[in-house]
């Protein structure tokens, strides 16, 4: 289910009186297991393509598949579905809830995804550890420095074995140390669990991980290159 | 670990503690008020209830059928003094006693007036009626003495007379025939009530049945329960032992007294008028703690619909922290209500006042909330049903949010 294709994607926002194109007649194909960085100057349209392709975001024109399912025709409730069984996401400001600790926060998802209360929590305490929070469990994150947040965002998102990663600047606010454990991280999941990566990002620490590197502007693709 | 949706629930609850324990304290402050005056009400009317009844009435009498819509003299029981006795017996109750009413026009020296004059059983009468205890001038009446009467002090002071004088009455008998007697007044009752004050004598009744040609017969048998709850049963034991027919009735209070279960319903109606706003404010305090929760909390929101979190979850979430905050403000006000209450239907309490009207009216100088399940929870599951309505209207604003735009908010 993990290929994606978009075709012919477009996307304008209005901004007072001006209209601003975030994509512009976008095509890309995205094949299971691939780690891919879509790269730009902001307002290049990664960030909306990242939407698009999540289901955040609805696109004006054009399709986006994942495997054989239209996303931009799928309804709210199918659409929340479809992210929370297949889609994990990492955000730029990690998003978790500040008042669950980090083993809550892994574990909030798995319950709505209805895991049984043992199994996701054997399974949040695994993740931790594989993403180095081990001790660190019991901690919200206000008790938890920016990289070691990002590291829950990402152990939340993967937790589940989503088919899809999609993160949004994830080192924006990560220092070079931070940044490089977590783009390991991400190595490491992709080539280990297979899942497939699509990082917006333009942070060239960043783009050196990529195996696959699309490069945006003015909501086009300006080039599509594998590293 | 608790299931994380609870523990997030509660936790968000306490992110502004200090907001959440105000509106906390609003539920806990009209839970203890609403559960201390519904039951002050309940005991009120039980006091009132009983405080009525005793005045004349009684909680159950039997009657001829046709009387409480004909009180003409020939709707008679006979034998009703020997009836009375049975019933004493029968149902190991000595509050029973027999009476006949009769009207007539009375005259003093100086003045003549029209009156209803009871025939009592005076041994008894004390025992099912608190008359005989408003005697504020001379005595009540001897049981075995005749020509004696009791009149109210509005009559007295109209006949211009007092104890030691005598009255002359004419009236028309059980047989119709001409019923006229010459009595002496031995007391002057003041009970408060200005219709029984005004026009009501009462005299032994064996005196009465002679003058009125009663042949024994008598109008009621007026019966007092122990308590108000037990003149359900005490009317069951009576139908077994007197089966009512087109000559016998039995008539519970309610039927007696009318006016008194519709005074009792008006006067619960304004009170509720007022619970009711209690109420509302608190909802609204709860609706705007919990808008204020939710807006705040937009961009929580969106992130949460971003991982796949359906509105109506979050819905259910938001609903969640309304029915905990709810159930806090309830138990913690329903207890601090039923403590106040229970010292009180203890100890009692009155107002400026109360103790001289008691004193004058023979009623209980102190008022005693009555504690039961439906005084503990009738108001506060009131106000916890508002507040789940307050909060829906938050709860709804979820279904509005877009995902994309929720995680832009500030």
């Amino acid at each position: 289910m993990s290929a994606i294709h978009c075709h012919q994607l477009c996307k304008t926002f209005r901004q007072g009186d001006e209209i601003i194109t975030g994509l512009d007649h976008v095509d890309i194909s995205i094949e299971e297991g691939e780690f891919v960085c879509l790269s730009g100057p902001s307002g290049s349209g990664k960030t909306t393509l990242l939407n698009a392709i999540g289901g955040l975001d609805t696109p004006d024109s054009g399709e986006i598949r994942m495997g054989d399912i239209r996303i931009d025709q799928l309804e709210r409730g199918p659409l929340a579905d479809m992210r929370l069984h297949h889609i994990g996401f990492v955000f730029q400001a990690y998003n978790l809830i500040p008042v669950l600790t980090a083993q809550e926060n892994v574990e909030f998802v798995m319950q709505v995804q209805g895991i049984p209360a043992a199994e996701r929590s054997r399974k949040a305490r695994d993740i931790l550890r594989e993403v180095g929070l081990e001790g660190m469990e019991d901690r919200r994150p206000a008790q938890l420095s920016g990289g070691q947040q990002q590291r829950v965002a990402v152990a939340r998102a993967i937790v589940s074995h989503p088919d899809l990663v999609l993160a949004d600047e994830p080192t924006a606010n990560l220092d070079s140390v931070a940044s490089t454990h977590l783009m390991g991280l991400f190595s490491e999941l992709n080539e280990n669990h297979k899942i497939t990566f699509v990082i917006a990002t333009h942070d060239k620490r960043v783009m050196s991980y990529a195996r696959r590197l699309i490069k945006m502007q003015d909501g086009k693709i300006i080039s599509d290159e594998a590293q | 670990m608790a299931d994380v949706s609870l523990v997030l629930a509660w936790r968000n609850l306490w992110r502004h503690g200090r907001r959440t324990w105000l509106t906390i304290g609003a539920m806990i402050f009209s839970n203890t008020l609403l559960v201390f005056s519904i039951s002050l009400q309940f005991g009120s009317y039980d006091m009132m209830i009983d405080n009525t009844l005793q005045a004349y009435s009684g909680h159950i009498q039997l009657q001829h059928a046709r009387y409480l819509d004909e009180p003409k003299m020939r709707y008679a029981l006979p034998d009703i003094d020997a009836s009375a006795q049975t019933l004493r017996k029968e149902l190991g109750l000595s509050s029973i006693s027999a009476r006949a009413v009769g009207f007539a026009l009375a005259s003093s020296h100086e003045r003549s007036y029209g009156l209803q004059i009871l025939g009592v059983d005076a041994e008894h009468e004390p025992l099912v009626s608190t008359l005989p205890g408003l005697v504020k001038q001379g005595r009540y009446l001897d049981p075995a003495a005749v020509e004696e009467i009791v009149i109210g002090s509005v009559l007295a002071r109209n006949l211009k007379v007092g104890p030691g004088d005598e009255l002359t009455f004419l009236g028309s008998g059980f047989d119709d025939s001409f019923a006229a007697g010459v009595v002496t007044v031995v007391g002057v009752f003041e009970s408060g009530v200005a219709d029984l004050d005004r026009s009501m004598a009462q005299v032994n009744l064996g005196y009465f049945q002679e003058i009125f040609a009663m042949q024994g017969h008598g109008h009621s048998i007026v019966i007092r329960a122990a308590h108000i709850d037990d003149v359900d049963q005490l009317m069951a034991d009576i139908s077994t032992l007197k089966p009512a027919s087109d000559k016998l009735a039995i008539r519970h209070w309610d039927e007696l007294q009318p006016g008194l279960r519709q005074a009792i319903q008006a006067d619960m109606t304004s009170a509720w008028f007022m619970y009711l706003v209690l109420i509302v404010l608190v909802a609204f305090s709860v609706l705007n703690t919990q808008l204020m929760s939710v807006l705040e909390r937009t961009r929580e929101f969106g992130t949460m619909m971003a991982l796949g979190l359906q509105p109506s979850r979050l819905a259910r979430l938001v609903m969640l922290e309304t029915a905990l905050m709810t159930s806090v403000g309830l138990a913690l006000g329903i207890t601090l209500g039923c403590l106040i209450t229970w010292y009180l239907s203890h100890v009692g309490f009155s107002y400026p006042g109360m103790e001289e009207m008691a004193v004058k009216f023979n009623l209980p100088d102190r008022m005693y909330p009555a504690i039961s399940p439906v005084s503990l929870t009738l108001g506060p599951g009131i106000v916890a049903i508002g507040s789940l309505l307050a909060s829906i209207y938050p709860a709804t604003r979820l279904y509005l949010l877009l995902p994309i735009e929720a995680m832009r908010a500030a």
